[in-house]
């Protein structure tokens, strides 16, 4: 027997068993990359395997953005081109209207995950996503030179401010040319809304909009973060950040050219890699409070899965949504490659824990991380970030001070707004 | 022709030429009959529908509940307050940026083309692996070119920086796509560095078509080089110069790509391709980014013209 | 000073700039390859001496995805372009560069300003187009829209250079009673090779490199063209870029073009002897 017949003859069984209809055939864009693909073709696998329906697995472009676009052009054209897609946590409200309502599917799952997230994937009352796993800003650091310097760990941003400067003169002095305090994500493009979001929302600064839809952003403490952040650049940050991405600013801690990154979890696994240079010198840990009255917090990132409105086989696909983000994939998951999971008892769970260590001490991170407010701007949302990004880009860039930059911004919100998001 | 065709006597002469000559215009449309219908079936919808579209208030989000706005992508008050495209500051930053950047880029382009194509056109060994050599720039993917110098221009472990920091003429690092006072350079220089080939390819087969007795006595005559350049070649050259410079203008004006990846969406570099990329995609406004894209086909059209008018370029001119 | 010594100042001079020339234009795609010869955390490294590298990214590029179906598809489809450009091109240009008639210039204009509009305007009219006519996610979905893209270039270009071969040529042939067709193929196509090949080649190198439109009209690997087979290239996770992966990948597709003109090259020179029919 071929391996064909072997799978022909396990569909028939399985037809037989459920008393379905023919077979149907699934196109599925989830895990861009190498380690989530391989993931997702593996379980997608499992899951033809169970059912007998076919399952392409389609690669799309790695940048957020080209991504977007590429669904929002199918999507558009009402095409049933892909079935099942990989959403960004800012998606639901871009997308919603052409995405599936899963609650007839899930038999109440969606309880297990984090409630802010489940909130989040909800689009005018329809569940139209399903959380796969879940992503908050960090502050790596390196161990060993805070060790040689006798510095603590930041508890506040302040204090981060002047270790890193401590330390970046102290190597400099020691010959180390290249060495910088403190890198991140400046560049004008989504990253930096993460990023100064964290810094706002630290300071206690609100998230540009309040979750009824009131624009909160001209505030003194949010103004008082970004002349904070401000202040890095050309001092423990290189000027160059102002255009630098995710893998910028890992390229330097890499190096070991950097003493704090902010970054995203998947940063770890590659700072411990075999070839690192800075192997087993690195330390996570939250973001630092905006001074003693600030708080800690970390942007929400992460990735959902979602059935197009337009699907051929609405019952199929969204029956690999629940399978693929079903406890136990997540399990697996957060595993073999440190997926941090959307539902709190992994959070405990003995293997997972074994595994991944650093799971465990950043759930709070996970469940208290501020999300960006693409719910409460709905299809707006990308007007309102990038509005916000190109603000605190001029204010990084030295272009505007913060409280006039906060103030146009305002303006520019609530021309975006007029009556309503 | 009057010559050639005074040999078939003066008398059936009126008549067989405007035979003839309807003949010819019957096959011109003939022979252009598979170029427009291409161009009519492939690119006229979509172009029309973009200029339709430029009317309404179509949003991504949902395509089929689009109205007829008139104007009002372009100009509208409402509370008091002006909207539309027409008052954006940032399409006419775009505006500006896209023209400057046109200008000084096609202007070095232009210049580097002439100058490699003349020296291509000379005879020396290794002619052929030099021409290679040259188009490499061109040769490469702009996704994969651009990218390659946003490492090359990064400002901590760029190449340029490092060479440029060796030789001692720079003392610290130069975040070149990150200032604002750079960053257009950078993609000034990206550009003239991709696109040049593309400028001495074309002005080489200009070149090579010029009759080479001319040349010759020229030589004999004693004129100097530099003299024969410009009131031989260049003359002889320039309509092929010339279309050169314009499709290089088209593309400048439309310059999406380079940007994208190198600055993405900063208002430093932002073009008029990237701002109405932005409306028609990330913010989903289709019926406001056609607008854009409708406004910069207008601003390609008149610059176009106006090139071609400064070029003294005559489109229906016979051949000579 | 002697002709000699000014004879050697010149060459010296000359193949100096030549050599300005080449490096400049050569060191990225230099620095691109010794990129690709490395891996990790070495990528980082801003040296430009070649160091003994490896092979892992050569390999892993052809191993990791269709990357060879890739390659025969640009080439099919670049090709394809070429052909059908150059063919409903000249034909046109004839038309328009030698036969006159009202409304011509007011076509040429016409023709450029398809030329005019951001690709990205088109996009979503192309898409659907493309999809009505059931060619969404295969190579003809391609060659169409690249076709349209090239042509107005292709066109302008072959009017030109048409319009300044001398009318005594066909002059000769049109009392020998040949038809149009005849002329184009007997008298101006021998002499159009330079600005028939530069347009192929550009036109080729054109479709080559396109990129927005073979995203967005091809689905599955398997019809994907190599640009956007290295734009999605991707590392292990989200964030990460595969410098060494995308490199490599651009060093392979980069040789065929320098094959092409290094065997086409010679028909540009053969241009030279074009000028004998003028005088």
């Amino acid at each position: 027997m071929t391996l064909r017949q072997t799978l022909l003859a396990g569909a028939v069984l399985t037809f037989a068993a459920a008393g379905s209809v023919s077979a149907a055939e699934l196109n599925i864009a989830c895990g861009t990359v190498g380690k989530g693909q391989q993931l997702c073709k593996e379980a997608v696998a499992e899951w033809e395997e169970k059912t007998g329906h076919t399952v392409n697995v389609i690669s799309v472009p790695t940048s957020t953005n080209d991504q977007l676009a590429l669904y929002q052009q199918i999507l558009g054209s009402g095409s049933s081109d892909i079935d099942v897609f990989e959403v960004d946590v800012i998606w639901p409200g871009i997308l919603g209207s052409h995405l599936l309502d899963l609650s007839p599917y899930t038999n109440g799952a969606e309880t297990d995950h984090f409630p802010a997230i489940i909130e989040n994937n909800t689009y005018k009352g329809k569940l139209v996503a399903m959380p796969s796993y879940t992503d908050a800003g960090l502050l790596y650091y390196r161990k060993d030179l805070l060790e040689k310097y006798g510095e603590d760990k930041p508890a506040t941003w302040q204090e981060l401010t002047s270790t890193a400067q401590k330390i970046q003169d102290a190597e400099r002095e020691a010959g180390n040319e290249k060495m910088w305090g403190f890198v991140f994500q400046a560049k004008a493009y989504e990253g930096l809304t993460c990023d100064a979001i964290e810094w706002v929302d630290s300071f206690n600064g609100g998230s540009i909009v309040s979750a009824e839809g009131d624009i909160t952003i001209n505030n003194p403490q949010a103004a008082e973060a970004l002349t904070m952040a401000a202040s890095w650049v050309g001092t423990i940050a290189p000027e160059g950040v102002l255009n630098y991405q995710e893998e910028d600013s890992r390229g330097v801690f890499q190096s070991g050219n950097a003493v704090f990154m902010r970054n995203w979890p998947y940063a770890w696994a590659l700072s411990q890699s075999d070839d690192s240079p800075i192997k087993g010198k690195v330390g996570v840990m939250a973001l630092p409070k905006g001074g003693e009255e600030g708080k800690q917090t970390g942007a929400l990132g992460g990735w959902q899965l979602a059935v197009s409105k337009y699907t051929e086989s609405p019952d199929a696909a969204a029956d690999l949504v629940m399978w693929l983000t079903r406890k136990e994939e997540q399990k697996r998951r957060a595993i073999e490659g440190s997926y941090n999971p959307t539902i709190s008892s992994l959070y405990t769970d003995e293997e997972i824990l074994a595994a991944t260590p650093f799971i465990g001490q950043l759930q709070d991170t996970f469940t208290n991380a501020v999300a960006r407010p693409s719910r409460a701007t709905g299809a707006n949302y990308n007007k309102v970030s990038n509005a916000f990004y190109n603000a605190v880009h001029e204010v990084l860039s030295g272009k505007k001070d913060a409280a006039t930059s906060l103030e146009d911004l305002e303006r520019d919100l609530k021309r975006i707004k007029r009556r309503s998001w | 022709m009057t010559l050639a065709l005074s040999a078939n006597g003066a008398g059936n002469k009126r008549m067989q030429k405007s035979d003839l000559t309807s003949a010819r215009i019957r096959s011109a449309w003939l022979f252009l009959s598979p170029m427009l219908i291409v161009l009519a079936v492939v690119a006229g919808w979509p172009l029309l529908r973009t200029i339709w579209l430029g009317f309404t208030d179509a949003n991504l989000t949902d395509l089929s509940q689009t109205t007829f706005i008139g104007l009002e992508n372009y100009y509208v008050t409402f509370d008091g307050e002006a909207y539309g495209v027409l008052v954006d500051p940032d399409w006419w930053n775009a505006v500006w940026n896209t023209l400057w950047f046109t200008v000084v880029s096609v202007s070095l382009e232009t210049i580097f083309g002439l100058f490699i194509a003349l020296v291509l056109n000379a005879e020396f060994k290794g002619r052929g692996f030099v021409r290679a050599a040259v188009l490499i720039p061109w040769a490469i993917p702009t996704v994969v070119s651009a990218q390659m110098w946003g490492w090359m221009l990064h400002d901590q472990f760029g190449v340029l920086n490092e060479i440029l920091l060796t030789i001692g003429l720079i003392s610290q690092p130069i975040a070149w796509t990150a200032d604002p006072d750079t960053a257009m350079w950078a993609v000034i220089m990206v550009d003239v560095w991709k696109t040049t080939p593309f400028m001495a390819l074309l002005i080489l087969a200009g070149l090579q078509m010029l009759p080479g007795d001319i040349y010759e006595a020229a030589r004999v005559d004693g004129v100097h080089p530099v003299r024969v350049f410009f009131k031989v070649t260049l003359p002889l050259i320039k309509p092929a110069l010339m279309v050169a410079i314009v499709f290089r203008a088209l593309d400048a004006l439309r310059i999406f790509d380079l940007i994208y990846v190198l600055t993405s969406n900063s208002s430093d570099t932002m073009s008029m391709s990237v701002y109405a990329r932005q409306q028609l995609v990330d913010f989903q406004e289709v019926g406001y980014g056609s607008a854009a894209a409708t406004l910069l086909f207008l601003i390609v059209a008149v610059m176009t013209t106006l090139t071609l008018m400064a070029g003294n370029v005559k489109l229906s001119e016979d051949p000579r | 000073m002697n002709q000699r010594t000014k004879r050697i100042i010149q060459q010296t001079v000359l193949y100096a700039l030549i050599a300005c020339v080449v490096i400049l234009s050569v060191f990225p795609f230099y620095y691109a390859i010794l990129s690709s010869f490395r891996e990790g955390t070495a990528l980082f490294s801003s040296s430009i001496l070649p160091e003994i590298g490896t092979l892992g990214n050569y390999v892993s590029v052809f191993t990791e995805g269709p990357f060879g179906t890739n390659i025969l598809n640009s080439v099919l489809v670049a090709t394809a372009v070429v052909c059908l450009s150059l063919f409903i091109a000249v034909t046109a240009s004839y038309a328009l560069a030698r036969i006159s008639f009202r409304g011509r210039g007011l076509l040429l204009m016409t023709i450029l300003s398809v030329s005019m509009f951001p690709q990205v305007a088109i996009l979503s009219g192309m898409f659907e187009l493309i999809r009505a006519l059931g060619v969404y996610n295969s190579l003809l979905g391609l060659i169409i829209p690249n076709t349209v893209l090239t042509l107005p270039f292709t066109v302008w270009v072959l009017t030109t250079f048409m319009r300044e071969l001398p009318k005594e040529l066909e002059e000769a042939a049109l009392v020998d009673g040949a038809s149009s067709w005849v002329i184009v193929r007997r008298v101006f196509l021998p002499l159009m090779w330079p600005a028939l090949v530069t347009t192929g080649l550009l036109a080729f190198i054109a479709a080559w490199n396109e990129f927005l439109f073979a995203l967005t009209f091809t689905l599955s690997n398997e019809v994907r063209t190599v640009p956007v087979a290295i734009a999605l290239m991707s590392g292990a996770s989200e964030f990460e870029l595969p410098w060494g992966n995308i490199m490599a990948a651009s060093v392979i597709v980069t040789v065929p073009i320098v094959v092409l003109v290094l065997v086409f090259q010679r028909k540009i020179v053969a241009g030279l002897t074009a000028g004998a029919v003028k005088g």
